[in-house]
Order: structure tokens, then C-alpha cells, then sequence
């Protein structure tokens, strides 16, 4: 069956240009990389009593191999995903930004940030009344934007005050001291790690903003509801 | 024949879409496990380590200090941590002990331990941070490594110090860290000479990098300009290691 080309007057639109979509595909990479290498170096000596993170979901290879050959539970290999994945973070998050001030992105779209409206569309998405349109951010989905970009903010800047306690001793002490920073560190990861289970469970819900996100298009006639 | 461009329209069956992606997410899992263990990404490691060990290079300064704390900070009785038991440590006899010197020094002549404890010796209450996370404060008492090498007559423009332990150990700095005010050659720990499994005759301590870059039962000391390596550094931790 030939369908009609979308029109902006039949259809509600999304559209990704392709920076944004690369500053996302490659922010979702680093950051799995970050959460799985992270999770082995906590692991190592956990903040919260004895809870570890399951070996399966961390990265860092076979900790076997690793025990065996070199004494080691894995976190040398975890290590370096850490230490090369944050580079990549920094570079598709800068990426990310710029685009989204310069080309007018984070004022077009992420705002304005009330919270009123936050607490009214959080309550109608809560209650199950919340139209989604595609190409359009309601008022919660602002807010978690702006949130979770502002989580990998604090990743770097925690991320900063435990890898350079001396060199960077002023971020330590902004951050509460060294073993504060740390478990900031792990709170804004915890943050971020929320946003990606919400994040993905609406995509699943509307797959066609992956469409977007994959292709840089997508659309649907006006006033389907989800 | 026309190209249809993607189909944006096109209806995403919403179950396909959950199988697909699922099915994704689990090969990333099985494979996830040794994505780690194989040349190409070692090989990436070793260079973004190497890009690291500059940056890391770039941001120390040789006269920027390390914090330190007020006395009653520091923790009597230390974190002991090595890969093996603690009474597995080398006993080192104290009348015995010569330590080596090889290299670009001048005066190679071995040191005995009470000709080390009769240098100049000034303490430090600082952070000791663990590659693994957790981290302690301690206070240490011994000679600055900068006085040393000055009295040994060491070539201070070489690049690395390489340090060789009674217990298989070996470690290497880059010469500004070695010449920075707060390393030192710590021959106490918390105001008594370092117990055997802390290293006793002597550590390095190095408050501007990780623990594992501070040998205990030093028994060599060398100066070179090609990179010694280390124990943990050639197991795959970052060489520079500063904190």
C-alpha cells in the first residue's frame, strides 16, 4: 500500500540530525562501557557493606584468567575501560552540547522547565494520562534531559576529584573529601542508571522514537495516542 | 525502479522490535565477559594508557603539595595490602641490609640501614589512595628521595627511578615525581619504624600517586632514562598513576 509523504499538518514529526544522533549513539556506548568497567572497579573494594555487582554485568574480562595469570580479580582491564571510555564520554558529551547550544536544540526543545508543569505531567504519566506526540517533550521529559546531562556533569567532575585528589585537591574538597567524591560518584551513576531503565522502557512503549533516533525521521498521523 | 526512501511509516511491531533488542542486549552480555581479552583492544589500552600517562604528566606540578592533615587524623593501624599474606613478608635483617645503587648515580656505594636512618628525616600526615578505591591516612617520617639522590649524585635530568624489593616487587617513577618535596624514603610509620610487613628497612612514599606505585623492602634504587615499568604496570595499570 503507497502511503502519503508525512506532512507537518497530517503528522507529527521527529527529527534527530545526525550530530545529535551520533553525540547520542556514542554517549550510549561510553556510558555502558563506564557503568560495566565501574561496576568491576567497585566491586573491588564496595562502598555499600558487601554488596557487589554481578560478574555478568561488569566489564573488565575473564576475572579467572585475570586471578590465575596475574593476581589480579579483572580490575586492571577495567581499569582501562574506565580510563578510555571516559575520553570518549567527554568528546560525544561535548559533542552533544555544543550542537544543542548552537543550534538552538536545548532551548527549542528542552524548555521551558517549570515545575509545575513538571509535577503535572508527572502526575498524568504516573496515572497513565499522558499523551506522548512525537517531536514534542512534555514537561517530565525536559526535566529528566536536563538531569541526566547534569549527572554526567557530576560524573566528571567526581570522576575528576577521586582520579586527581592531589592534583585537583580543590574539586576533592568542593566534592566533601576523597571518600565522599567517591560515593557521589556512585550516587549520580545510580541517577543516570534510573534514567537509562525509564528511557529505554518509553522507547519500548513508542519504538518509533528509535526510528528517529536511528534514521533521523520518523512519523505518525496526528492524534494516535500511546 | 524508484529507491523508497526508509520507511518512517512503516509500522514497528512492538514485540519484534522488544525480541530484537532483547536478543541484542544478551549477545552483549556473552560476549561481554571477554570483549576484554584480546590484542586489539589490549592494544588500545596501551595507547590511550600512554596518552594517559601525558595527561597525567601535564597536570602534575612539581610544587603543588598533597594535602595534609592534622595529626589525630592519621590511622594507627594501617591497611595492610599486597597480594600475598602478610606473613609472607620478607624478613629483612637490619645489620645485613645494603642498599643497592645502579645507574646514572655517581657514588654507587651500597647503604647500610643506620647510614639511611642518619639522614635528614622530616613527617607527612597524607592520604594513601588505593587503585581499588579505598583510601587512608597515615603519617610517615623518612629522608625526601630528592636529598638522596642529591647526596648519591644522581643524574636529575635522567628520566625514571626504578625501584627493585625483597619481595619480587619493582616499581619506576618519572624524575620530577622522584624530586617532588612530599616523596620520600619512609623509614616510619605512624612514629615507628616500619613494621616487616610495611616494608621494613624502608618504602617509598609517594603522596601524589596511587598506593601501588610506593614499593615496600627496597632494595635497589636506579636511575635511567628508559621506562623500568613496574609489578602492577606490567599487568595492565596505568604507569603514571597520579592522584
Amino acid at each position: 500500500m503507497k502511503r502519503a509523504k508525512p506532512h507537518p499538518s497530517t503528522h507529527d514529526i521527529q527529527e534527530h540530525p545526525g550530530a545529535v544522533r551520533l553525540a547520542h549513539w556514542l554517549q550510549a556506548l561510553a556510558i555502558i562501557v563506564m557503568i560495566g568497567s565501574g561496576w568491576r572497579i567497585y566491586n573491588s573494594v564496595p562502598i555499600f557493606g558487601d554488596y557487589r555487582f554481578p560478574i555478568w554485568a561488569t566489564l573488565g574480562g575473564d576475572p579467572a584468567i585475570s586471578k590465575i595469570a596475574h593476581m589480579d580479580p579483572g580490575v586492571a582491564n577495567a581499569l582501562n575501560w574506565h580510563f578510555t571510555g571516559m575520553w570518549l564520554l567527554l568528546g560525544s558529551y561535548l559533542l552533544f552540547l555544543l550542537h544543542g547550544l548552537i543550534s538552538g536544540h536545548f532551548w527549542r526543545d528542552l524548555l521551558p522547565l517549570r515545575p509545575r508543569e513538571i509535577l503535572r505531567d508527572f502526575i498524568a504519566a504516573a496515572t497513565g494520562r499522558l499523551a506522548h506526540r512525537l517531536g514534542e517533550y512534555n514537561a517530565v521529559q525536559r526535566f529528566a534531559y536536563w538531569g541526566v546531562l547534569f549527572a554526567v556533569f557530576m560524573m566528571f567532575v567526581t570522576g575528576l576529584a577521586i582520579w586527581k585528589p592531589v592534583q585537583l585537591s580543590w574539586l576533592t574538597w568542593l566534592c566533601g573529601g576523597y571518600p565522599t567524591a567517591r560515593v557521589l560518584h556512585f550516587i549520580f551513576m545510580a541517577c543516570i542508571c534510573v534514567f537509562i531503565v525509564v528511557h529505554v522502557a518509553l522507547v519500548i512503549l513508542v519504538p518509533k522514537t528509535m526510528l528517529a533516533m536511528v534514521f533521523g525521521r520518523a512519523a505518525e498521523p496526528k492524534n494516535v495516542h500511546h | 525502479m524508484s529507491i523508497t526512501k526508509p520507511k518512517f511509516l512503516a509500522d514497528v511491531d512492538r514485540r519484534k522490535f522488544l525480541e530484537k533488542g532483547m536478543s541484542l542486549g544478551a549477545l552483549t552480555l556473552l560476549t561481554g565477559c571477554d570483549i576484554s581479552d584480546n590484542d586489539v583492544v589490549q592494544g588500545m589500552f596501551a595507547r590511550v594508557s600512554r596518552w594517559n600517562n601525558f595527561v597525567q604528566k601535564s597536570l602534575f606540578s612539581r610544587t603543588r603539595l598533597a594535602p595534609e592533615y592534622p595529626e589525630s587524623m592519621a590511622v594507627k593501624n594501617f591497611r595492610y595490602n599486597t597480594w600475598y599474606h602478610y606473613d609472607q613478608s620478607p624478613v629483612i635483617s637490619g645489620s645485613d641490609y645494603r642498599l643497592e645503587l645502579a645507574g646514572l648515580i655517581a657514588d654507587k656505594r651500597p647503604w647500610t640501614v643506620p647510614q639511611l636512618y642518619a639522614l635528614p628525616q622530616k613527617s607527612q600526615v597524607t592520604r594513601h589512595v588505593c587503585v581499588e578505591g579505598w583510601s587512608m591516612i597515615g603519617k610517615w617520617t623518612g629522608t625526601p628521595l630528592s636529598v638522596f639522590l642529591n647526596r648519591v649524585g644522581a643524574d636529575l635530568t635522567a628520566k625514571y627511578v626504578g625501584f627493585v624489593c625483597a619481595d619480587g616487587y619493582y616499581e619506576s617513577i618519572d624524575m620530577p615525581t622522584a624530586l617532588h618535596p612530599q616523596t620520600i624514603m619512609a623509614f616510619k610509620l605512624s612514629d615507628e619504624i616500619l613494621p616487616t610487613e610495611f616494608g621494613f628497612p624502608f618504602k617509598i612514599r609517594i603522596p601524589t600517586k596511587l598506593g601501588f606505585k610506593q614499593p615496600k623492602f627496597v632494595t635497589a634504587i636506579y636511575v635511567t632514562n628508559r621506562n623500568p615499568g613496574g609489578f602492577w604496570v606490567d599487568r595492565g595499570y596505568n604507569w603514571f598513576s597520579g592522584t
